[in-house]
């Protein structure tokens, strides 16, 4: 867990970028950073790895004040992509992505296959890739080494700032696609900064929307759709989003199998296909449990979480149905 | 008595001043890295510190080479380590300069990368900004060689030798033919340490810029 308390940030030259920030980012969740450029998410990040210092209050990760943790060591446990891409091109691509293992004194049998397996994760052929310089590599394929690079010596925190900006929506969709399944099995704490409310709530456990230096709203993307904090957090989702859900919202689950998933996790709440999809998020928050498991038929079920619900309440009309 | 005669009979006298020039400018090219190098490197990193340290090398760099010869008699008295002294003044801002601006211009992107993967400043150093910076060290090094080579001629007149020995005896005695047998020598040498230097240069760029 990564906790901010009272965190402000003043640059030598006045800009106050960050004011009196307070939140908490939970652990084994990804929570997504959101608000307009400038607002300063890219500095609230770069606090938790000290390549920014505060100038008043203090981080915690676990609970330990980072003021006392050794910023090398520090940084060597927490993956970062950063902004920029940053990859050194004087390095081929294996080499800029065994940097953080190298350091941590790695075996090298163990980083190459870390980094095999990583490449081929991210949709990077490793025997075309591996040894390229990342001038040779396009601006998508290069954010895609970035996000190797940063998991490569398996952090538990991973700082991710717009990592998928350069790539076209179709790479996009699909590395956001990636990176929610590779969270399901490695659990990390990851921040993730966007720039785009449909990133966001496609991928994120937790939202938090920035402006000016300060929080407007902490929550889930379900929340966060259906209760904008002020006109901020309104118009920043998009008043066409929110409206999108409305009419959506009244109709039932049997309308949306294809977005739900075949397999159930353990423990699910049962409830009949005919539910609209509002009246569904209400049963499975009063539930308790993480699922619904939807009947369709005598004994064929499809299973939705908060997810899936949040895909069906946004899901136009064209396509995404079956 | 024409060129190649002249070559000829003076052949021993060329052959010494030759070598003398080269040990001249070697040495006070090698002096100069010595020096520059580090300093470029220590303004890379304390800024504050480059402005004014620069300014004073180009300030030396100013002054007239057969003024700063001049100067230097009366301090250091006459020999080699007079001329090597102002041929290492010389050699010090092109190199000095190169290797600041070499630093200073790595992409703040790839050192923000390689602070937030948790590696230290001489890390960063040693693997991020000299290999990247090299280029520019080294077309700083060939400057200041060529720069030397042409100076050293002057180093006659502190008594340190050198081909400025055959060229200015030659003007002495009204004797074109030596006077060309000094500074042809003269050239070929800062022609030769160019194209060498500029081979280095090339094979010193990493691989992944020449793309
Ligand atoms: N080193 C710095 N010195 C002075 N001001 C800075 C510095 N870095 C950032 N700022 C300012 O702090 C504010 C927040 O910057 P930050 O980079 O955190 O924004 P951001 O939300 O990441 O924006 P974007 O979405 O455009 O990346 C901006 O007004 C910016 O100009
Ligand atoms: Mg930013």
């Amino acid at each position: 867990m990564i906790r901010f308390e009272g965190v402000t940030k003043q640059f030598p030259d006045g800009t106050e970028a960050l004011k009196k920030v307070s939140l908490t980012f939970p652990s084994h969740q990804l929570t997504a950073i959101i608000g307009p450029s400038g607002c300063g998410k890219t500095t609230l990040m770069k606090m938790v790895n000290k390549l920014e210092k505060p100038t008043q209050g203090e981080i915690y990760i676990d609970e330990k004040p980072i003021t006392d943790l050794e910023e090398v060591e520090l940084r060597r446990k927490i993956g970062y992509v950063i902004q920029r891409i940053g990859l050194f091109p004087h390095m081929t691509i294996k080499e800029n992505a065994s940097l953080v293992p190298k350091l941590l004194g790695w075996p090298k049998e163990k980083t190459a296959s870390r980094i095999q397996e990583l490449m081929e994760l991210t949709g990077l052929d490793p025997d075309t890739y591996l040894e390229r310089y990342p001038l040779e590599l396009s601006g998508g394929q290069q954010q895609r080494v970035g996000v190797v690079r940063a998991l490569a010596g398996d952090p538990n925190i991973i700082l991710m700032d717009e990592p998928f900006s350069a790539l076209d929506p179709i790479s996009r969709e699909q590395l956001q696609d990636e990176l929610r399944n590779l969270q399901q099995t490695i659990q990390k704490t990851i921040v993730f900064v966007t720039h785009d409310m449909d990133e966001a709530l496609k991928i994120a456990d937790t939202i938090v929307v920035m402006r000016k230096g300060q929080v407007e709203q902490i929550g889930s993307p379900a929340e966060i759709l259906g209760n904008p904090a002020n006109d901020f957090v309104r118009s920043f989702i998009g008043v066409e989003r929110i409206q999108r859900q409305r009419p959506f919202g009244d109709k039932s689950l049997s309308e949306f199998i294809g977005l739900f998933k075949t397999e159930g996790t353990g423990s699910a709440h049962e409830v009949s296909g005919s539910l609209t999809v509002k009246e569904a998020f209400e049963v499975l928050e009063q539930s308790g449990q993480t699922h619904l498991a939807i009947r369709l038929g005598e004994s064929r079920h499809v299973y939705a979480g908060e997810r899936e619900l949040l895909k069906a309440a946004l899901a136009k009309e064209e396509g995404e149905l079956v | 008595m024409n060129f190649f005669d002249t070559l000829v009979s003076r052949q021993d006298m060329i052959q010494t001043a030759f070598l003398e020039h080269i040990y001249l400018s070697f040495v006070a090219v090698a002096i100069g890295i010595a020096i520059a190098l580090p300093t470029g490197i220590l303004i890379a990193r304390y800024r504050r510190f480059a402005e004014p340290i620069i300014a004073v090398t180009a300030i030396f760099q100013t002054i007239p080479s057969l003024a700063l010869f001049g100067f230097l008699v009366p301090l250091l008295g006459i020999g080699s380590p007079t001329a090597l002294i102002a041929l290492i003044i010389y050699a010090l801002l092109p190199i000095l300069r190169n290797t600041y601006t070499g630093i200073t211009g790595v992409d703040g992107s790839v050192i923000e990368a390689g602070r937030g993967m948790g590696m230290t400043r001489t890390q960063i150093l040693r693997q991020i900004e000299l290999p990247l910076a090299l280029p520019f060290i080294m077309a700083g090094i060939r400057t200041a060689t060529v720069l030397t080579v042409g100076i050293a001629t002057l180093a006659t007149f502190v008594g340190a030798g050198g081909l400025g020995d055959i060229i200015y005896r030659g003007l002495q005695s009204y004797n074109n033919s030596l006077v060309l047998a000094g500074a042809l020598p003269v050239a070929l040498l800062a022609i030769g340490f160019d194209l060498i230097l500029k081979w280095i240069e090339k094979r010193t760029t990493p691989k992944g810029l020449k793309l």
